[in-house]
């Protein structure tokens, strides 16, 4: 989950230093957090290589078309690869498929169907990548907008809102992930007149959106709350403008840095969440590919074929790292404390 | 006139920081004598809160860079190890804060933390620090201290915690209090209550007080001797009758200048120092008040140096290079002493 | 504190029936095809999912079938269709292994994310912080599952230093019980080591920049004294009240990957072996169970809180 984290060092000075020389002249608050931001490049570096990932993901279909030269559904337990100069079996006869090595084809090595697994996980990255951002975005919106609403009305509204947060929170997440996705995973989901395929992506993408929605609502309603009663919200009011004004004027805006932040960790987060369940079965049902049900694939012949299981677990733990430190980088650029930094 | 009791001689306290090298306090130096109340002058970033640190050592750190002297009773405390120089604090030197609502630890009894520090200064039994930590609480003007001894500080009203700060600090009998903006986040009365306790213990126990303020009227009530504060620099220093019917730096000039006056015609707007403080990274060469100030001149790209320019007053001290006719007469403004007259 | 102690109460029965409802509405309700082939499991026959619906009732009114539902729980006669066996038996028998696993890794993680949490936050910016906070960046990347799947490969087949999975009950084999668990332990409590220590240095050092802090400074407190009883003191609150959550989110389904990986035939195992035959029944329980784990802690996470923060005490 959104941890915290600051990266200024501790020093009696420093607090003195800041209160004493306050901040550089001229700079708003957004072009301050992009040079500082900027200037860290440790941040930018994950960025790139997250976009990276996401770029070699969606190139998905390039690459098995013209590289490795077979769908991520294609079977082959009969056919040969060429390594090192001389035919190897792609599935050995008693069921142990051939590992990485270097050429176009099965580059990360077979699957015990003699699948491509560099396809695969290409394919299973947009799907896995595609459940992380889109569940977050829905909880974004839906958090936003409960938490805004929430902490603007207060009263009934937020009563009610508040308790639906603590209801849902009380169900553990992967568990609460985990039922919904089964229930779903059967029939299917009919919401009005559309109706949605227990198979079909978007159940998974629904479900770990929902369920992460206290996450972000809560802390999203408390800022919301203490935002409120600040004078700028006051004058706003007594200056005649109605709630959705001062909602989407006022309040949102000095949300969006933490909305920002925050967003970035839930899509690392979901895309672990999304692992662990397309792991367990209630999550991207086979045969579509998901990091999470690769690895599981993996894990029943761990023993003869380790990289199964390792390959899609570092695709993973290189993605979600990514995303990490770069939000960790960016809360760090629009932490609004901190306005003079010491040299480390 | 005896020896003083505390010697601070050309001070220099920079930061190393992101932006730069922040030079907090650029040559300081004056006395503390005893019995006195000496109060320090200077808008925010002027440095004199940087200097009650350093006097207690408190502003050391990796960034810090500290040269210079401070001298009590012939142990210099810039140089002293750490060890030593915490039994200086508290027992020699102590300093109260300027928020009380967060200088006391929340979590702990109010009486516990006074207690605290007794038993870390010497070696007494507990119910003995209870008995002086009660009594300093009475000598401050709590009423009830047997209970109020148990209370948290959220219990306490501001000005309430801020006598116990005061009954902290002096528990163990220091010789000089440094307080610094003590009254700046009280309501008025209390302020007035605050002042007159310090002043009551500077009378009864001789007990010499650094008062740091922003507040001019604060000084006028309670102050020996003033100093006035500008860009890590003293600008002037005297008595209060030098400060106030004789003053000779124009910066002093614009904080007299900016008061409001009872006896005089209200101007439609108050005069403020027009410009803003200069930054203390790449300070302004020469005398630091010279961008703002409309008697500048030539030579005032050499650094004035703080001395005596009035024969017949030998303790009145200023860095203005000014003629001392020309002080009096550039300093009449609208009638009263002031920088520049009032907008219209 | 009484009115408060009642008030949390009265607070956690609301939340226990409202979840018991919305578990219900979940696996009974939800509109999408035939409730008795979800609640028979997929590979039910027509004969199963007709007994379903004659146990299930879906022809009466929704709350005669929840008050079924709740009345078929509490009573323990929960029955999974899969296999026939009885809901609670199986979470009971599931409980040892679980509570060893999670109790063990609960305790590793709070020592060692503490632990680095504050050197992190002494050392700030300098070469062990930053080799630290690289390691808890790592670490809160990884999926546990994963980190167990390398640890049996490399810790258990390359080189046989443990065993490959399974329990053996502490009553049985003490040494045995042990050497099967650290594996398990260190995977679950990996990621949590990550969180913590980031999140402690963060609040040391926000609590190192406080006013009272500077105040004890100023005491003339030895650096020892200042950073255990008032930085440290402060800074834990917050790391308090999460691990109580964690501890009770743990037990309910944090270690689900875990045994699952490892085969620890626990509560969380039961859960996952549930999941591939999509077999309601247990789920349906064990999501009761785990949510009444997260109600029960996080009121006694209020209380404890109350204790550590006289601030809290007097607004309930």
């Amino acid at each position: 989950m959104p941890d915290p984290s600051t990266e200024y060092s501790f020093d009696p000075a420093a607090e003195v230093a800041e209160r004493e020389v306050g901040e550089p002249p001229g700079l708003g608050p957004w072009r301050l957090a992009a040079r500082r931001l900027r200037r860290n490049r440790v941040a930018l570096g994950f960025l790139a290589l997250f976009f990276l990932i996401v770029a070699l993901c969606l190139a998905a279909p390039l690459y098995a078309d013209h590289v490795a030269g077979i769908g991520p559904s294609d079977n082959n337990l009969t056919g040969k690869v060429e390594r090192g100069g001389e035919q190897r079996d792609v599935v050995t006869p008693d069921g142990t498929p051939i590992g990485p090595g270097f050429g176009k084809e099965y580059l990360l090595g077979a699957d015990a169907n003699g699948r491509d697994v560099a396809v695969r996980l290409l394919y299973g990255g947009r799907n896995s990548l595609f459940v992380g951002f889109m569940s977050a975005l829905i909880t974004t919106l839906i958090a936003t907008a409960l938490g805004l609403i929430a902490g603007y009305f207060r009263g009934k509204t937020d009563l009610a809102t508040r308790t639906l947060f603590d209801i849902l929170w009380s169900f553990p997440v992967l568990l609460f992930a985990i039922a919904l996705g089964t229930a779903l995973a059967v029939g299917g989901l009919d919401l009005g007149p559309i109706h949605i395929a227990g198979n079909s992506i978007w159940i998974p993408t629904l479900v770990i959106g929902f369920v992460l929605i206290p996450y972000l609502g809560r802390p999203i309603r408390g800022q919301v709350l203490s935002l409120r009663e600040k004078e700028f919200v006051q004058a706003a009011e007594a200056s005649g403008m109605g709630p959705w004004r001062i909602i989407f004027g006022e309040l949102l805006p000095n949300l969006s840095s933490t909305i920002i932040v925050f967003t970035t960790l839930i899509v690392a987060n979901n895309i672990i969440l999304e692992a662990g369940l397309s792991f367990l079965g209630a999550g991207i049902q086979p045969p579509a590919p998901s990091w999470g049900n690769l690895i599981a694939n993996g894990v029943d012949r761990l023993v003869t074929a380790p990289h199964l299981a390792i390959v899609p677990g570092l695709a993973i733990v290189l993605t979600v790292l990514s995303l990490n430190v770069f939000g960790d980088g960016l809360r760090d650029a629009l932490d609004p404390r901190a306005k003079l930094r010491l040299r480390a | 006139m005896s020896a003083p009791l505390l010697k601070v001689s050309d001070l220099h306290v920079s930061f190393a920081t992101e932006e730069g090298t922040v030079k907090a306090v650029d040559g300081v130096s004056f006395e503390l004598r005893q019995g006195e109340i000496l109060s320090v002058v200077g808008e925010s970033g002027c440095g004199k809160s940087v200097t009650a640190l350093t006097v207690m050592g408190l502003s050391r750190g990796p960034n810090a860079t500290i040269e210079g002297e401070v001298n009590l009773d012939g142990k210099d405390l810039v140089t002293l190890p750490e060890d030593e120089l915490r039994k200086v604090r508290a027992e020699r030197i102590a300093m109260i804060f300027q928020d009380p609502m967060t200088a006391l630890n929340p979590v702990y009894k109010v009486g516990d933390q006074i207690v605290e520090q007794i038993l870390a200064h010497e070696d007494v039994s507990k119910q003995e620090a209870r008995a002086r930590a009660v009594e300093a609480l009475r000598a401050v003007g709590i009423p009830n201290p047997d209970r109020r001894y148990d209370h948290y500080p959220h219990e306490f009203s501001g000005g309430m915690r801020q006598r116990a700060m005061i009954a902290l600090a002096l528990v163990l009998e220091p010789e000089v209090l440094i307080a610094d903006e003590p009254t700046t986040a009280l309501d008025v009365t209390i302020q007035a209550q605050i002042l007159r306790l310090l002043e009551q213990l500077n009378r009864e126990r001789g007990l010499a007080v650094i008062l740091i303020t922003h507040d001019l009227g604060v000084v006028a009530e309670v102050a020996d001797r003033t100093l006035v504060m500008y860009a890590g620099r003293v600008v002037e220093e005297g008595s209060l009758d030098d400060i106030f019917y004789d003053p000779q730096h124009p910066y002093t000039w614009g904080l007299l200048g900016s008061l409001t006056r009872i006896d005089q015609p209200r101007p439609r707007r108050l005069p403020s120092i027009p410009g803003a403080p200069p930054s203390l990274i790449s300070p302004p060469r020469g005398c630091h008040f010279r961008p703002r100030c409309p008697h500048e001149f030539a030579k005032c790209s050499d650094t004035p140096r703080l001395e005596a320019r009035l024969p017949q007053s030998p303790e009145h001290l200023d860095r203005c290079w000014l003629d001392p006719d020309e002080k009096r007469a550039r300093r009449v403004v609208e009638g009263g002493i002031g920088l520049v007259a009032g907008a219209e | 504190m009484a009115r408060f102690a009642v008030r949390r109460l009265a607070n956690m029965i609301f939340v226990l029936f409202a979840i018991s409802v919305i578990t219900f509405l979940i696996f009974n309700v939800i509109p999408s095809g035939d409730p008795a082939l979800r609640i028979a499991g997929r590979q039910s026959n027509e004969v199963t999912r007709a007994q379903v619906r004659e146990d299930f009732g879906f022809n009466d009114p929704v709350y005669v079938q929840y008050l079924r539902m709740m009345e078929q729980t509490i009573s323990g006669d929960l029955i999974s269709y899969s296999n026939r066996v009885n809901v609670r038996e199986e979470l009971v028998r599931g409980i040892p292994a679980t509570a060893s696993l999670v109790i063990g890794a609960a305790m590793i993680w709070l020592f060692f994310g503490v632990l680095f949490g504050v050197l992190s936050a002494l050392y700030a910016g300098r070469a062990p912080d930053r080799l630290l906070t690289v390691l808890a960046m790592v670490g809160i990347s990884l999926p546990v599952f994963w980190v167990g799947a390398l640890l049996l490969y490399y810790l258990t087949f390359k080189v046989t230093l443990f065993p490959a999975g399974g329990y053996v009950p502490l009553t049985e084999d003490p040494a045995s019980w042990f050497s099967h668990l650290i594996l398990p332990w260190f995977a679950l409590s990996l990621v949590f080591i990550g969180f913590y220590s980031r999140l402690l240095r963060s609040n040391m050092l926000d609590v190192m920049n406080e006013d009272y802090v500077r105040t004890a400074r100023a005491k003339g407190l030895s650096e020892r004294r200042v950073l255990v009883r008032h930085v440290m003191r402060n800074a834990l609150i917050p790391i308090a009240t999460l691990f109580g959550l964690d501890f009770a989110l743990a037990f309910g389904s944090g270690a689900i990957l875990t045994e699952s990986v490892f085969g620890l035939q626990g509560v969380g195992q039961y859960v996952a072996d549930s999941v591939g035959n999509l077999d309601l029944p247990p789920i349906m329980g064990t999501t009761l169970y785990a949510a009444f784990f997260v109600v029960f802690f996080s009121a006694i996470v209020d209380i404890v809180y109350a204790r550590l923060d006289p601030r809290v005490r007097l607004n309930p």
